[in-house]
């Protein structure tokens, strides 16, 4: 019993540990000096891995999404006659659910793991020891550059995605299933706010684009140095931002679109 | 010439991004009417509001000239008031226009009707904070059946 206690003090202790060695690591990195001249070519670079390279699987899963919920939607919609309101159903879903949960998860998985796995082996082969050694600070060199990327990065490729989904919703409903094409934009645009829903949506990308990114790198720089330790850092990126992003989406959309 | 590559290929995936996000906010959003136009307000006191919801729209002829701004119940008699937002594009309504709520299609949202009427000689025009007289509320579809068999049993 006793027993069961002290491991059960000793699971917390160690998840407040992390999330203090967390924000420490976070603020360590973030607040500097900015050097522009130094540290543009590193995040330009970050940009391309997380970011460009990231661009085909997001806007192909955002077409493909869009034209699912096009085409499901429209069965239950002509039920009803209300096959002109395809528009808004497809754009408020994607510009206010899965543009930014869908390109998080992605995200988490594409460049999330990649992050993790990249910065844990440098930690594994001591390549962030022998910076510290030749007075550069692993944090802001290599940890900086790659979080500011994936922060940039995430709600771009949000937007993208919702962008996409539209169109690809465009694509099935009236091109191929023959809603009129001028409804479908019309009364989209008029159910659709700027200032409610595609900002909204803009903000909980960027929470999500914070939170995943955050676990990423976080993973990476603690893991236990060797590759068992690498392959466990990369599970748990994967696992915990799932987990943060979708939780985090009940709470965002309890807040700005509750009541 | 790796980074050129790679700083032009930066460059290519902010330019989409930037054009998904004019796309969304241009062609997407509306730019209508959203709060930010300049708009009066109008009064007006309904015996029942139906299913009418703040930001529904108020449409003349089928155009959106405002949206209903605040609802709230009349502290003496009881009945609801609707203020409505109203651009001031559309300045020179009179005071003998009328107002219902409607409903667009058959299970659509509701949205307050706004019927200009006449303007003559010693008709004023409304102004800001004014009420409209005429009225006509929304139908309650278990008010209906209930004249409806009120008025069967009679028979």
């Amino acid at each position: 019993m006793v027993n069961k206690l002290i491991s059960l003090g000793r699971a917390t202790l160690d998840k407040f540990a992390a999330m203090g060695r967390a924000t420490y690591m976070l603020f360590g990195a973030l607040i500097a000096v900015p050097q522009p001249i130094k540290n543009t070519p590193l995040f330009i670079r970050q940009v391309y891995v997380v970011g460009v390279q990231s661009l085909l699987i997001v806007s192909v899963s955002g077409l493909f999404i869009g034209m699912v919920m096009a085409l499901q939607s429209y069965t239950v919609l002509t039920d009803y006659g209300a096959e002109d309101s395809l528009g808004p159903m497809v754009a408020l879903s994607l510009l206010r659910e899965l543009g930014p949960v869908v390109t998080a998860l992605l995200f988490a998985g594409r460049a999330g793991s990649a992050l993790t796995a990249e910065i844990g082996l440098m930690k594994a082969t001591e390549q962030l020891s022998s910076l510290e050694m030749m007075a550069i600070d692993p944090l802001r060199r290599v940890i900086a550059p790659r979080f500011w990327a994936g922060f940039v990065s995430m709600p771009m490729l949000a937007l993208i995605f919702s962008a996409v989904g539209i169109i690809g919703g465009k694509l099935v409903g009236v091109d191929w299933l023959g809603v009129d094409e001028g409804s479908y934009w019309s009364v989209m645009r008029s159910s659709v706010e700027f200032s409610e829903d595609v900002v909204n949506g803009f903000i909980k990308s960027l929470v999500f684009a914070l939170v995943v990114t955050w676990i990423a790198v976080f993973n990476g720089y603690d893991c236990v140095p060797t590759s068992e330790g690498i392959s466990a850092a990369t599970t748990r990126t994967v696992v915990n931002s799932s987990l943060a992003v979708l939780g985090l989406d009940f709470i965002l959309t309890a807040l700005m679109f509750g009541l | 010439m790796l980074t050129r590559k790679i700083e032009l290929l930066v460059g290519v995936f902010v330019a989409i991004a930037i054009a998904a996000g004019l796309m969304l906010s241009l062609y997407v959003a509306n730019q209508g009417i959203s709060g930010d136009q300049e708009t009066y307000q109008l009064k007006a006191k309904f015996d029942n509001i139906g299913g009418l919801k703040v930001r529904s729209a108020v449409k003349v002829g089928g155009v959106i000239v405002g949206r209903v701004a605040d609802i709230r119940l009349d502290d003496k008699n009881f009945t609801p008031v609707v203020t409505l937002d109203i651009s001031t594009q559309y300045r020179d309504l009179p005071e003998t226009s009328s107002v219902a709520i409607l409903t667009s299609g058959l299970l659509g949202e509701q949205y307050i009707g706004l019927q200009p009427g006449f303007s003559f000689e010693g008709i004023d025009v409304l102004e800001d904070g004014d009420f409209i007289e005429d009225t006509k509320s929304a139908l309650v579809l278990e008010d209906l059946i209930g004249q409806f068999l009120f008025s069967k049993s009679k028979e």
